[in-house]
């Protein structure tokens, strides 16, 4: 059976799959990839099956040593990665499957691009299954442990699937610039004024430095609430990731997968599924708009 | 009922009492049709997450108006979960004054008092328990949190007992502490004391 060893994890590496969903009821949240489409095509690129396990690191950094004949292919935020093979440098490009002809390791650079890189490798992370999943639940803390280095991670079996032909996936990079999320209404939009929910959709906010896989707050101004319910205590409700959450002091914080179940504060917005994605690669200071989508209400 | 707005792939639905929601939650769960990929219930709500490429917004508010149960229809419910109890709690003299009895009587109370899960919440296995029968004077919950709860703490807030599955902060009154296991991941049931379950609580000497 073969094995990837943890040289450097970076500033964190997570393992994630696809999550657990359906068991919120217990009190579980689905986690996950943050960046599921990354999460997607980097198994994809190596034949893997869409939901194998695979790393999620932030910022880059990550350093791996792979056996001889390892495919890997690296998603979601770009970062010079190379492979060193006898002191040989070669490039990884992003979207792209390599293969450790010899044994290898694996350097990811700083992140130039987005926040999260997925590192699928063939076979997948193949480590005990918690509730079904292999993802790292931050908040529930469920799963695998956060990657140190020194770990030594089994990868599964030859996957039936071949590695894909073709030479490279053409996918934009995250972007750089203001980023755009399609929101609609949440179940306590009425709670805030007519002003509040102006300032929502029309503010330039800024992603928080304090932001997790629990949720990313957005700096900018307060979003008042109607006069008669400052002050209120809501009930806690379920949530949902990309759920725009309000605190008292009117500061909104967008879910991420490792969101509680439930929550007291109100919901103004709920980011639509299209763009929960693009909310991983969001990096501290980077500019926000927020766009309501037409729908049914 | 009202069937709140939750982005592209949810809706909210709020009812007038705990029970409304319950008996929700507990019908819906059975009749749910492919779609409806997760109910989670909460104090007054059911949070409904949908597939919407198999059932979209619209037909799903039509078919969760059309089943939307008689409250008084909703009796109990899942089986009973004894759970033995140390009552040494820390805070057994607040719920005392909030329920203007001594801390023996609390105690007796407590035990006396069938409950039943109406929701999990706040951690894995964190359940939260109402009478089945009348219910008790709400309990305030701390001003300030505990940096650190044991795991199996017995606890109340508001109209609520809780359980802690395990060590973490918390601001609920303490009176009490239990060695079941609430939650263990490992197990074919993970929750111990999931929703719609029936617990009793026995005093032991530690």
């Amino acid at each position: 059976m073969s094995a990837v060893q943890v040289l450097d994890p970076g500033a964190r590496a997570l393992v994630q799959d696809l999550g657990r969903p359906g068991l919120a009821h217990l009190g579980v949240s689905a986690s996950g990839a943050f960046d599921r489409a990354a999460h997607r095509l980097a198994n994809r690129l190596v034949g893997n099956d869409e939901g194998a396990a695979a790393f999620e690191c932030l910022l880059g950094g990550l350093r791996l040593a792979l056996p001889a004949g390892t495919w890997v292919a690296v998603t979601g935020a770009w970062s010079d990665a190379v492979l060193v093979t006898d002191g040989r440098r070669t490039p990884v490009e992003p979207h792209t499957a390599v293969r450790a002809d010899a044994a290898a390791e694996l350097h990811l650079g700083a992140v130039t691009r987005g926040l999260r890189s997925t590192v699928a490798l063939r076979g997948g992370l193949d480590l005990p299954a918690v509730l079904g999943s292999r993802a790292r639940d931050t908040l529930a803390a469920l799963g695998p442990e956060p990657v140190r280095a020194g770990d030594v991670l089994p990868l599964g079996p030859e996957p039936a699937s071949p590695v894909p032909l073709g030479d490279l996936v053409p996918v934009d990079p995250p972007p750089d610039g203001t980023v755009e999320l399609g929101v609609r209404p949440g179940p306590r939009h009425d709670w805030f004024d007519a002003a509040a929910w102006e300032l929502l959709l029309t503010s330039e906010w800024t992603t928080s430095a304090r932001s997790d896989r629990t949720g990313v707050r957005l700096e900018g101004p307060a979003l008042a609430r109607v006069p008669d319910l400052v002050g209120v205590e809501l009930a806690s409700e379920g949530m949902l990731r990309g759920s725009i959450q309000v605190s008292p002091d009117g500061a909104p914080t967008v879910l991420g997968p490792d969101h509680p179940v439930t929550g007291g504060y109100p919901v103004i917005a709920v980011v639509v599924d299209s763009a929960l994605d693009r909310l991983a690669q969001l990096r501290p200071g980077q500019p926000v708009r927020l766009r309501l989508v037409a729908g049914r209400r | 009922m009202r069937l709140l707005p939750c982005g592209d792939r949810a809706l909210l639905a709020e009812f007038a009492s705990l029970e409304s929601a319950r008996a929700a939650h507990a019908r819906w769960s059975a009749e749910a049709p492919g779609g409806i990929v997760e109910l989670v219930p909460a104090a007054r709500t059911v949070l409904v997450r949908l597939d919407p490429a198999v059932l979209g917004l619209g037909a799903a508010e039509h078919w969760l108006a059309a089943h939307e149960p008689d409250a008084v229809a909703m009796a109990t419910v899942g089986g009973l979960v004894t759970l033995p109890v140390v009552y040494n709690g820390d805070d057994l003299d607040v719920v005392a004054e909030a329920w203007g009895c001594s801390p023996a009587a609390v105690v007796e109370r407590h035990a006396a008092t069938e409950w039943v899960c109406a929701f999990i919440g706040f951690a894995p296995g964190f359940p939260y328990l109402v009478p089945a029968g009348a219910a008790l004077p709400p309990v305030p919950r701390r001003a300030t949190s505990r940096p650190s709860v044991p795991a199996g703490a017995v606890a109340l807030a508001a109209e609520y007992c809780g359980i802690y599955p395990r060590c973490s902060p918390g601001g609920w009154q303490l009176i009490g502490r239990t060695d079941a296991v609430l939650w263990d991941a490992d197990r074919v049931d993970p929750a111990l004391v999931a929703p719609g379950a029936r617990v009793r609580f026995t005093a032991v000497r530690s």
